[in-house]
């Protein structure tokens, strides 16, 4: 018992050294992939603005929809890749996450965060948007944002999967994506990601896609090495 | 009976009293409406038998009634309420729910349960606040301040009339408010069911109550769960007053606000552009 205590304040005074300012940070490993998917995806549908001409002439090509986007390669776009389990203690994100509505579209169609991280969300639009998010483990609100009101700034206190969306213009659909971890990020238009400043470790990696599931997978990483992880995920049409 | 029998009783009805008080809902779902205290144990008698038809032994919504109703009985296992004087996100009061089941909903299959009294209603409203972990979690922020109101002008009216342009409720609720916006009819409520904007044409009572205060509150804090928004960040107190004045004249009531509209729209009516794309101008502001 004695030993066990004095072992654990050992490990402690290396922890504390580890964080002290005058030492080396600790290795930092990345964990890097691409997400693609088999099978037969919906096919995007254009989106008809007509209700709301501001917004038709914001956009010179017709917009599609972003629920399932995907590109060369079978790559999906806006899937969340993030550490499910296997965090030690990471410190919590306190940068700012955008979210923007702009030619009716939320921008990024996908926003990841951590729980309690401050949010921000924009109208960049010239007229009213109404942000509503329908949240089932938080709690659900739903404000009004017309032209030029400032910034709507929140958080979350809970993990959850939440869909936003603006009741006046029915086609406009994202997502909050509120998880315990600060590791997390959104595949790109090429369906890569990076999961940077992990401490060696084992880790639960885990990609989420709205519509094509989810999917993980048990990654270690010694030192400041990069491990790749990726993952292919299951297409279905609407 | 026996002196021993006796004490074997009262050892075994204290046994029940604190079985009792163990599975008793914690003190999070006692219910206070001014001096009368709510229990649920009561009120779940009353819920299986008055409530549950229609939103489900489970508060789940899912009541043998609920198929059948439209718009759909609350769900209470999601802790969400659209009548409340607390902000947007909130759990109502005791109060709020209180009202709301003294009210009922009008336009919709929930009666006024005057009926019950009032101990039974906070009672219900007791056990109501079992069926989400939410109770236990979350306390009701504070009620939203209402100050008082101001006497209705023609030009608060019309500067009401600008806020319901610039704000855009005649997205929804009409340029005449008859609740025939271009979303109107794409309107979904938060388990994407069809839900109509209110139509103020109609002059019937609102979901949340029949006065201005009513009204003030009810755009003030959303409709939490429905796609009426919170104005709360968006409106002060004096404007939100002037839209309470000018929504009052898009009802065919006897309402001074309309006294006093009618009166300007005879002489100056044709200044007026008309609520909607571009619009929402004139009458001398």
């Amino acid at each position: 018992m004695i030993a066990r205590l004095v072992a654990g304040l050992g490990l402690l005074a290396v922890g504390g050294a580890a964080t002290g300012p005058s030492l080396r940070p600790p290795p930092a490993g990345m964990i890097t992939g691409k997400v693609t998917y088999t099978g037969t995806p919906p096919k995007a549908k254009t989106i008809d603005m007509s209700k709301e001409p501001n917004c038709v002439t914001q956009h010179p090509t017709p917009v599609m929809t972003q629920d399932a986007v995907t590109g060369p390669a079978n790559s999906v776009r806006y899937v969340v890749v993030y550490i499910s389990a296997g965090d030690q203690g990471a410190a919590a994100a306190t940068d700012t996450v955008h979210y923007d509505q702009k030619g009716c579209l939320y921008i990024p169609h996908v926003a990841a965060m951590q729980v309690h991280q401050p949010l921000e969300i924009f109208n960049d639009d010239p007229h009213s948007h109404n942000i509503h998010p329908l949240a089932r483990v938080n709690a659900e609100w739903n404000k009004s944002q017309p032209k030029g009101a400032p910034p709507i700034r929140t958080s979350w206190d809970q993990a959850e999967f939440i869909p936003v969306k603006c009741n006046v213009h029915p086609w406009m659909h994202g997502y909050f994506v509120v998880l315990a971890t600060p590791h997390s990020a959104v595949t790109d238009s090429t369906g890569e990601f990076n999961l940077t400043g992990l401490p060696p470790g084992k880790y639960t990696v885990t990609a989420w896609h709205e519509r094509f599931g989810t999917q993980s997978q048990e990654v270690t990483v010694g030192g400041s090495e990069t491990k790749t992880a990726n993952f292919v995920l299951t297409a279905r049409p609407y | 009976m026996r002196p021993q029998t006796r004490w074997m009783s009262l050892v075994s009805a204290c046994g029940v009293a604190l079985l009792l008080g163990s599975v008793s809902p914690a003190p999070a779902q006692e219910t206070h409406v001014g001096s009368l205290t709510g229990h649920a144990t009561a009120g779940k008698q009353l819920y299986v038998r008055y409530c549950a038809g229609c939103h489900g032994d489970e508060g789940d919504a899912q009541g043998e009634n609920a198929q059948w109703i439209d718009p759909k009985p609350r769900d209470f296992t999601m802790a969400t309420f659209k009548c409340r004087s607390t902000p947007s996100g909130s759990l109502p009061t005791d109060d709020d729910l209180f009202n709301s089941v003294t009210r009922g909903f009008v336009t919709t299959n929930m009666p006024p349960w005057v009926a019950l009294t009032p101990q039974n209603r906070v009672d219900v409203v007791s056990y109501i606040k079992t069926f989400s972990s939410r109770w236990r979690t979350a306390q009701p922020r504070a009620p939203m301040t209402i100050p008082s109101e101001p006497a209705p002008t023609i030009q608060g009216i019309l500067h009401g009339r600008e806020l319901y342009q610039r704000m855009e409720c005649w997205k929804c609720h009409g340029g005449a408010g008859h609740g025939d916006g271009p979303s109107a009819k794409t309107l979904t409520d938060n388990k994407d069911d069809p839900i109509r904007p209110y139509d103020f044409q109609t002059g019937s009572r609102f979901m949340c109550g029949t006065t201005n205060q009513d009204l003030y509150r009810i755009f003030m804090t959303g409709l939490d769960g429905s796609p009426m928004p919170s104005f709360a960040d968006q409106l002060k107190p004096a404007e939100a007053w002037d839209l309470v004045h000018f929504l009052r004249t898009l009802q065919p009531l006897k309402t001074p606000e309309a006294a006093i509209w009618r009166s300007w729209f005879t002489t100056h009516g044709h200044e007026l552009k008309a609520i909607g794309p571009g619009g929402g101008g004139g009458g001398g502001r």
